[in-house]
């Protein structure tokens, strides 16, 4: 089969043997497995050069740590960013003179940010956050360290796509880094890019050049979430230990497979409109654009294009991409719920079903994010019925996370912590979203700080904490150590907390109709009425980020002082990424592949705790998982 | 200076409670399993406090800041809005009440004690057919009354409906309203110059008489018909007290249909608030100026309208009749529109 031949193709190109561990073969069943010749990995492993060890490595676990740690880097960006257009919004009088010294006086004259600096930075803020560290920093993160390590598999389908995956992320992290030091700054027409601000130079300085390095970072992130997203397919259906059936996948697993398919469907159309969008902006085509007579200049030659166009393209990715972000978390959630509270997950194969039914209505509800824009009344209906659908999948989720904690025996671990504070957040978000996705009501809500609010929550914050329960929780796997609990829970409660405080008044603002992206709200006399409000979610904005700091702290200092894992399970779990060694070389196993017998959540059954994935079923033994 | 201090005070503090959790990890160990009880035990008492704080947070807030919010709605179709709003906020509110109280409540009460197991519990079928079947009823609810009233909402206008048009352009708003004649003129963007803002043809006689005032009138309890529109990128009519977002794009027009119930007047009295005004905004970003688009607006009782429109002057008159425009406008337009023929004149 092609992932073979590939397989060996690739060895080939390691010139002086690097990678030689891997043999393949095929079983009886026809599944494609991975074999290490185990007499020469680990003196493999010490032969291999730092530039193959830790930058163009092909381990998949390596690779994981590269997207967590570039993520890192990208999620402190921009979070600070939103720090710095917090002062603006709560503090306007403060000067910021560290703005001019980094950035150049002219984005902020006397230490007083211009509305040009303001738009970059939300724009700069959205796209970061959603793409570089909630889509990359995420999925990429955990689908590489976990796939498999959870379906027994020494490496990806295709390592070296695998690799090619982080370093056109990188790249795309390059371009719009350098972005920001353009003379015209970096992209700022938000991170939407609705043309034809995005589309025509002139209309704004951040749809300059800065606009141009955006959609090439785009475009060079598509190809990286393509060649991951392919990868993870691929290794899932094919690479599957002996006995790994479909329904025995722990529900990470199956997350991150539906994430890559919805992935793999909706980012070429963002490529598509990305492309379309370059031609307007530099080859005077009219895709977008129709009538347009901009101030200054005059009639613009563009004519025969349609605005709205760009909006369905760009949302077919868009709505699709919010659960790319949240899907991720719906499985390490649900996988850190299970473990710690010592008791199968409620409802596997109901949170599979209901995956499912949200990743296939992600697909028809795109256009709730247009109902103000002329849409067709009816067109607008079918959409408010199926993007309300999607509540149903999401309350069951919800229902059954929490029977699961129901007469649990619950070990708080931070990563435990950060897991039911994401089941409170999904609520809290989630509701809100119905309030939104009933057209009649979003007439009023739209483009407010009420979208903010909900959003936010339901997607940003909620995903950072899928995020941070997946690091607590396999820290241990990537780096042989603990991160220190007793921080953790100082970062988990200031977090949550200080989470609430930023976004939860913003539903008032919204509620009184006040409008997002503005770089002041002074010009109006019934947006003014926020003052104390706007400084109080400014604090609480600057300590969510401080508390981080402590978090990337406790990251970094426990990845070489922390307290050593000295068991092979530290968390009694029984998912086979702890049957690895406590230091899993390249090709994770020093043995021959476990052998799965059971689905990934048997705890508390038959009066033992936890009954691993690899113990055979006992005789009379009945399984409720398929 | 302050700067160093606040920095040298947070790094203090830093570095304060990563000595105490190094030394809390220390001790945490030594004591094994009892220590691992403890922090499970403190964690599930922290989940009730947060739990009840937080409910508790809520109410108190939303009653907080309500004097904040929006006033009564000022158009017609804006009650539906807040009615839809309402029956929202109850059911969602019901369920976010009990769902926290579940999660805070099982998470305080179901920490982990010595020598227990978790109740193997893998699933129940009938329990998953209440929570599909229980929101999927609640939200055909929510479907079928918010549908009715978008349908209502954005159904065709009344006949009678005044129309008055409305285009976005850096960085501020223009209105038209028809003349005496009572008919909007055609427009074209391609008359559009420094002086003829939105592009009136006035070869159309429609036209000679248009409006373009500074600031939008509307008599109370007419229906209108808001024709909008932009020059150069995507602007957003906000009309926040009336219930009103509508997109604004070039190339693009859109309507809005809404028919305004209280006068500016009226609403002073109803906010005992002297210097209240209505207020048009941009709701979606447009550039540096985008939040300083402003026009006010107002909502007159009959005789403050009509003696509102009397002071008017045609935009033909005010701005182009007697002056070098004039001239070169009749011939732009004659020579633009004989080099057009057959192509779209009518903007709208």
């Amino acid at each position: 089969m092609d992932a073979k031949d590939l397989h060996h193709g690739h060895s080939e190109h390691h010139s002086g043997a690097v990678i030689t561990d891997h043999v393949h073969y095929q079983d009886t069943e026809g599944v494609i497995r991975f074999e290490a010749d185990h007499g020469h990995h680990d003196s493999d492993r010490n032969k291999k050069n730092f530039i193959h060890t830790y930058i163009f490595s092909t381990d998949h676990k390596m690779i994981g740590k590269q997207f967590l740690i570039t993520g890192i880097i990208w999620a402190i960006i921009g979070g600070g960013l939103s720090n710095i257009f917090r002062m603006q919004l709560g503090f306007p009088d403060v000067p910021l003179h560290f703005i001019g010294n980094i950035f150049g006086d002219k984005w902020a004259p006397g230490g007083k940010m211009t509305p040009d600096f303001y738009n970059m930075l939300i724009t700069m803020h959205g796209t970061i956050l959603v793409f570089f560290v909630l889509t990359a920093g995420l999925s990429g993160t955990f689908a590489n360290l976990l796939i498999p390590l959870q379906i027994g598999a020494r490496d990806m389908a295709s390592p070296v796509l695998n690799m090619l995956s982080y370093w056109f992320f990188f790249l795309a992290g390059a371009v719009m880094f350098t972005s920001f030091f353009m003379p015209s700054g970096a992209a700022g027409v938000s991170w939407v890019f609705y043309p034809p601000l995005s589309a025509i130079r002139e209309a704004a300085v951040g749809s300059e050049t800065g606009a141009d390095l955006w959609l090439v970072s785009m475009a060079l992130f598509i190809v990286s979430s393509l060649l991951g997203g392919l990868n993870y397919i691929t290794t899932i259906l094919n690479l599957r230990t002996k006995g790994m059936s479909m329904s025995k996948l722990p529900l990470t697993i199956w997350a991150l497979l539906i994430t890559a398919i919805l992935g793999l469907l909706s980012f070429p159309v963002l490529l598509g409109a990305a492309i379309l969008l370059i031609f307007d902006r530099s080859m005077g085509t009219s895709f977008y654009l129709d009538k347009i007579y901009m101030s200054g200049i005059g009639a613009m030659p563009h004519e025969g294009g349609n605005p709205i166009l760009y909006q369905h393209l760009f949302w077919f990715l868009g709505h699709p991409e919010v659960y790319i972000v949240i899907l991720p978390a719906f499985g390490i959630v649900s996988e850190v719920l299970a473990v710690n509270s010592r008791k199968p997950i409620f409802g596997y194969r109901a949170m599979i079903l209901s995956m499912l039914a949200i990743a296939a209505l992600a697909f028809f509800v795109w256009a709730h994010h247009m109902f103000v824009t002329g849409l067709n009344p009816f067109v607008g209906s079918v959409f408010v019925f199926l993007t309300l659908l999607i509540a149903i999948p999401s309350a069951i989720k919800v229902f059954n996370w929490i029977t699961t904690i129901w007469k649990a025996n619950i070990r708080y671990t931070p990563a435990m912590m950060f897991s039911v504070g994401f089941v409170s957040l999904f609520i809290s978000g989630g509701l809100t979203g119905i309030f939104l996705g009933n057209s009649s009501i979003d007439i009023q809500l739209h483009d407010t700080y009420f979208i903010v609010a909900h959003f936010h929550i339901v997607m940003g914050v909620a995903a950072f904490f899928g995020m941070f329960a997946g690091v607590y929780h396999w820290f241990p796997k990537m780096y042989g150590r603990f991160m220190n609990r007793t921080i953790g829970f100082i970062h988990f409660w200031v977090t949550f907390v200080g989470s609430y405080c930023i976004f939860w008044p913003m539903h008032y603002q919204g509620m009184a109709g006040v409008p997002r992206r503005y770089y002041s709200h002074g010009a109006f006399e019934s947006f003014n009425k926020f003052g104390a409000l706007s400084e109080f979610i400014t604090i609480a904005a600057i300590v969510v980020f401080l508390a981080q700091l402590l978090f990337v702290f406790n990251f970094l200092y426990s990845m070489y002082r922390g307290k050593k894992v000295t068991e092979l399970n530290p968390w009694k779990s029984n998912t086979i990424e702890w049957t690895t060694p406590i230091h899993p070389g390249h090709g994770n196993w020093d043995g021959p592949l476990p052998e799965v017998h059971r689905g990934p959540y048997d705890y508390g059954k038959d009066g033992e705790d936890f009954i691993p994935q690899t113990v055979p079923m006992r005789p009379g033994e009945t399984t409720h998982h398929g | 200076m302050t700067t160093y201090l606040v920095i040298a005070a947070l790094l203090l503090i830093g570095m304060l409670v990563v000595q105490i959790s190094k030394a809390n990890e220390y001790i945490n160990t030594l004591r094994g399993e009892d220590a691992e009880l403890d922090t499970d035990r403190i964690n599930g008492v922290l989940w009730l406090i947060f739990t009840i704080l937080f409910l508790v947070g809520i109410v108190w807030s939303t009653w907080y800041f309500s004097p904040l919010f929006l006033p009564e709605s000022a158009s017609e179709h804006g009650h539906w809005i807040d009615t839809m709003f309402n029956i929202t906020l109850i059911l969602t509110g019901i369920v976010f009440v009990l769902t926290q109280i579940a999660l805070g409540w099982f998470a305080w009460k179901y920490h982990g004690k010595k020598g227990k197991l978790g109740f193997y519990y893998p699933e129940n079928n009938k329990l998953e057919m209440i929570w599909t079947v229980v929101p999927a009823i609640a939200l055909t609810i929510l479907v079928v009354v918010g549908l009715y009233y978008w349908f209502r909402i954005t159904g065709p206008a009344s006949a009678d409906a005044r129309v008055v048009e409305i285009t976005g352009k850096q960085f501020n708003w223009l209105v038209r309203y028809p003349g005496p004649d009572g008919k909007l003129g055609t427009n074209n963007w391609k008359l559009i110059d420094e002086t003829n803002a939105v592009g009136i043809d006035f070869n159309n006689k429609d036209g000679l008489d248009d409006i373009m005032p500074t600031e939008l009138h509307f008599e109370v309890n007419k229906p209108y018909m808001l024709k909008i529109g932009a020059r150069d990128v995507i602007h957003d009519v906000g009309l926040p007290h009336f219930r009103i977002h509508m997109d604004a794009m070039p190339g693009l027009p859109t309507h809005f249909k809404f028919t305004p119930t209280i006068t500016t007047d009226e609403m002073k009295k109803k906010t005992n608030n002297p210097d209240f005004d209505y207020e048009m905004c941009c709701d979606y970003l447009c550039g540096k100026g985008h939040s300083a688009m402003k026009m006010m607006v107002y909502v007159d009782t009959k005789e403050q309208y009509q003696a509102w429109l009397q002071k008017q002057k045609s935009f033909f008159e005010t701005a182009i009749k007697g002056t070098d425009a004039e001239k070169k406008i009749v011939a732009s337009v004659t020579e633009k529109v004989s080099t057009e023929k057959g192509s779209d004149h009518s903007n709208h």
